[in-house]
């Protein structure tokens, strides 16, 4: 088991240290690079103006010595002005370039700088990240209880009326995107057109004071795609728990009907959706994004749009490695949470 | 002229009907769900146990009835739409339903002639065994042909803009000296273009893209996941630890990181183009060259023709004016898409490869310990027959339902990228556009919006419906 755990711990890493490359790498080409001058000086700027930024900020170096200066393994590069004052990526404003440290990378801590935000990567991200998780809370909140329900009343006969009912809404359900359903939602609750107006359509008041009025929607949008997956595979194992001959013998014992499914089915059917729930996150993590963007909602997703959308690389990179840190943890715990909990696997 | 009405003449007579039996069927629903939570009364009789109809039955009865008196009365709008003269008759509802005349009559000699012939069909005519894959098959069905259609469906040119119309409401008149189709059936958009023509020409595109990139995914996942799963060992370890590096990305991120002009000018999405349209002409050369290598001529003619045909479409498809890749003469190239399409087609191929090399991968390591696997290594076969004509064709029933599947995926990721505005060019009528245009007048102007949303729902729903229906009719034998 340690072995196992260890084994994964080093493929997480090294998948961690490719991808964040790649992102270097997409980030850091030329025309991106350009655009990033003339964002941040001026858009008239000459061709030999733009070499002559991207010189003094060190971006013309080779990728793999940036991106060593990004984690902190390579000395952080430094430029001396033509007056011989020294300016470089750990010298802060106000910091003379004697005192600076000579490493400023992921590993020290330092997230670097946001050109969108104009704010410390490493406080934007925490901050936002909060918010998103408390979006996601809530998410978890209903979706899992609510899947799990359905997929469990669905798969204790299976072919009844209720689960063929139940079925169909899921199907529904993992076949409507958020964008889709946060605008019927929309439309239908919170516009003038039917007239309900019972919550807001947008959430924006939501990231300070969240209540139901404005939250529930964003919520709702993220939970109901994401429910439709996790019931049908609750219905399925289920419904393979609910013809094993455990359950056989239990009925004939005369056992009462909820008792068998509460005492004996429940436990070995809810093994698969835990790590189905867990492999649901990277999902959800699509689906913030969207909904943010649709609501409004100033958390995780909405900044990778804006970080995104401005070629601001280093709060990119930053979102980056939350995400991928994000994705591959939950494959991580489903993993281990599956080993654990499956009795089979767990005695050999 | 004047504003048209939902319904139309036949509005007052089955409108209240219709109220009626929405009212029944859900308290039908309701009452069925509560009363299947108490297990019904069996009676005994004799040495029988018989059943006796109880409230649950009654219940069940209502909402069959109900829903068949709205099915009905459905269709006699779509009918009589199509009946009755001029549209302020028909309706809107009508009126859409007479405009999308061939897409009825294509469906119907379709569904008729499957449904006669559907014992000789194989898979494709045990679908019409299955309520859930018949409705399925008739929504994507429906979709299919309203794109092959579209030019004969749409009532106004999808990009021109008529400025009295901006964000009217369905149904409103044109202004009096305008040419053409009197009405905007499903109203203006905020660029006061016809929301119904859009949506129509939308289907277009998501049909053009959908079905070819999932296509293009599976050859990729199957040529690299057969012989991941067949061989194992390092090059099994290594194409795995890459699927797994591409899954791990959040797919927006991948997304803005591959489609922005910036990128573009690169020419990062040609190079990628250029690898991955490789892999069809590669896996048909090696699934007929592993059959007919031991008949000469046949071989020649099979693996000859695929070079030469693939091929130069393959130049021609690659060769782009105005990419790094722009190389062949113009006399001689082909056709060239669109600058957007090609990114968005190239993205969506590689988001949805490394999932099907999974799946292509567990198949082929489940299967490859059959016997019939063992037999044919003992014959002598070589690798890529076994994997090509022994392994794939075995794997085909999951291979088809996921198949379908994923194109509802694809056309999602379709629409995630039109919701961001990436790739395609922000007219562009494909659905995710047009709900990006119309979110920022939601809470005020819903229409814009919900009917590229209830079209591209409905259209997922019917693949993920027909997916079901395959699953189960595959696994009755």
């Amino acid at each position: 088991m340690g072995l196992f755990i260890l084994r994964r711990f080093g493929v997480m890493l090294l998948t961690a240290l490719c991808l964040t490359f790649v992102v270097f790498f997409l980030t850091n080409l030329y025309p991106n690079l350009e655009k990033l001058a003339k964002t941040q000086g001026n858009f008239r700027m000459t061709d030999a103006e733009v070499t002559s930024y991207l010189e003094k900020n060190g971006y013309l170096q080779p990728m793999v010595v940036k991106y060593g200066e990004w984690l902190g393994v390579v000395p952080s590069f430094r430029h001396t002005n033509e007056d011989g004052s020294v300016q470089g990526r750990c010298i802060s404003p106000g910091v003379s370039p004697e005192d600076a440290p000579r490493f400023c990378g992921v590993l020290q801590g330092d997230w670097g700088f946001s050109t969108v935000f104009k704010d410390d990567v490493g406080a934007i991200v925490s901050t936002r990240l909060s918010l998103t998780g408390k979006l996601m809370f809530w998410v978890l909140m209903l979706m899992v209880p609510a899947a799990l329900i359905v997929g469990v009343l669905a798969g204790m006969k299976e072919g009844s009326k209720l689960d063929r009912t139940l079925s169909t809404f899921s199907i529904i359900s993992t076949a409507t995107p958020e964008y889709v359903s946060g605008v019927i939602l929309i439309t239908v609750f919170a516009s003038s057109v039917t007239g309900l107006k019972w919550f807001k359509g947008t959430a924006t008041s939501a990231a300070e004071n969240a209540t139901f009025e404005n939250f529930f929607l964003p919520v709702l949008t993220i939970a109901l795609y994401g429910m439709g997956y996790i019931a049908r595979m609750t219905r399925a194992s289920m419904t393979e728990v609910m013809t094993a001959q455990y359950i056989r013998t239990a009925r004939l014992k005369g056992v009462a009907f909820s008792n068998i499914v509460m005492k004996h089915a429940l436990r070995n059917a809810l093994i698969a959706p835990f790590t189905v729930i867990m492999l649901q996150f990277p999902w959800l993590l699509n689906g913030v994004v969207i909904v943010e963007t649709l609501f409004n909602y100033k958390g995780f997703g909405w900044t990778l749009v804006q970080a995104a959308g401005n070629n601001d690389i280093e709060l990119l990179l930053a979102c980056s490695v939350v995400a991928v840190f994000v994705v591959l943890v939950t494959q991580l715990i489903s993993d281990i949470g599956y080993v654990f909990l499956n009795p089979r696997i767990r005695i050999s | 002229m004047e504003q048209l009405t939902w319904t139309g003449t036949l509005g007052p007579v089955l409108n209240p009907l219709i109220m009626a039996a929405a009212a029944v069927f859900a308290l039908g629903v309701v009452a069925q769900f509560l009363l299947s939570l108490v297990p019904s009364g069996n009676v005994r009789v004799g040495s029988m146990l018989a059943q006796n109809k109880g409230p649950a039955d009654y219940a069940g009865m209502a909402v069959k009835y109900s829903f068949g008196v709205i099915l009905l009365a459905i269709i006699a709008f779509m009918v009589g739409g199509i009946l009755l003269p001029g549209p302020e008759a028909k309706g809107i509802i009508g009126a859409m339903s007479a405009r999308l005349l061939p897409v009825w009559v294509g469906m119907i000699v379709i569904f008729a002639a499957s449904i006669m012939y559907k014992r000789k069909l194989g898979l494709y005519g045990k679908l019409f065994d299955s309520p859930i894959g018949m409705v399925g098959f008739a929504l994507v069905l429906f979709w299919v042909l309203t794109a092959l259609f579209a030019d004969m469906i749409v009532t106004h040119d999808p990009l021109s803009q008529i400025a009295a119309m901006k964000n009217k409401v369905p149904g409103t008149p044109m202004p009096a000296d305008t040419e053409g189709y009197g009405w905007y059936l499903l109203g203006g958009d905020n660029l006061a273009r016809d929301v119904f023509s859009r949506m129509i020409a939308g289907s277009t595109i998501v049909m053009q893209i959908a079905p070819l990139a999932t296509l293009f995914a599976f050859m990729v996942g199957i040529t690299l996941g057969l012989p991941a799963g067949y061989y194992g060992g390092a090059l099994d370890t290594f194409l795995s630890f890459l699927a797994n590096l591409i899954l791990a990305f959040p797919v927006i991120l991948l997304f803005y990181l591959l489609v922005t002009p910036e990128i573009v000018e690169t020419g990062l999405p040609s190079y990628m183009a250029a690898v991955l349209f490789l892999f069809p002409i590669v896996f048909l050369v090696v699934l007929f060259n592993s059959r007919y290598y031991v008949q000469p001529a046949k071989q020649r003619l099979f693996v000859g023709g695929t070079i030469l045909i693939g091929g130069y479409l393959y130049l021609s498809m690659i060769s782009q004016p105005g990419t790094p890749l722009h190389f062949f003469p113009d006399g001689l190239d082909l056709f060239n898409i669109p600058g957007g399409i090609l990114i968005v087609f190239v993205s969506v191929v590689f988001v949805n490869s490394p999932t099907v090399f999974r799946i292509v991968r567990g198949l082929a390591l489940d299967i490859q310990t059959r016997d019939y696997v063992a037999a044919a290594q003992t014959r002598g076969e070589g690798p890529w027959y076994i994997m090509l004509w022994e392994i794939l064709p075995n794997a085909r029933g999951p291979l088809i339902v996921d198949f379908c599947l994923r194109i509802g995926y694809t056309t999602i990721l379709l629409g995630t990228l039109g919701f961001f505005g990436l790739g395609l060019p922000p007219e562009s009528p494909d659905w995710g556009s047009t709900i990006n245009d119309g979110r920022k007048l939601l809470s005020i102007y819903p229409h814009p919006a919900i009917a590229p949303a209830l079209a591209l729902m409905s259209l997922v729903l019917g693949l993920n419906l027909l997916a079901d229906g395959l699953r189960e009719e595959s696994l009755k034998d």
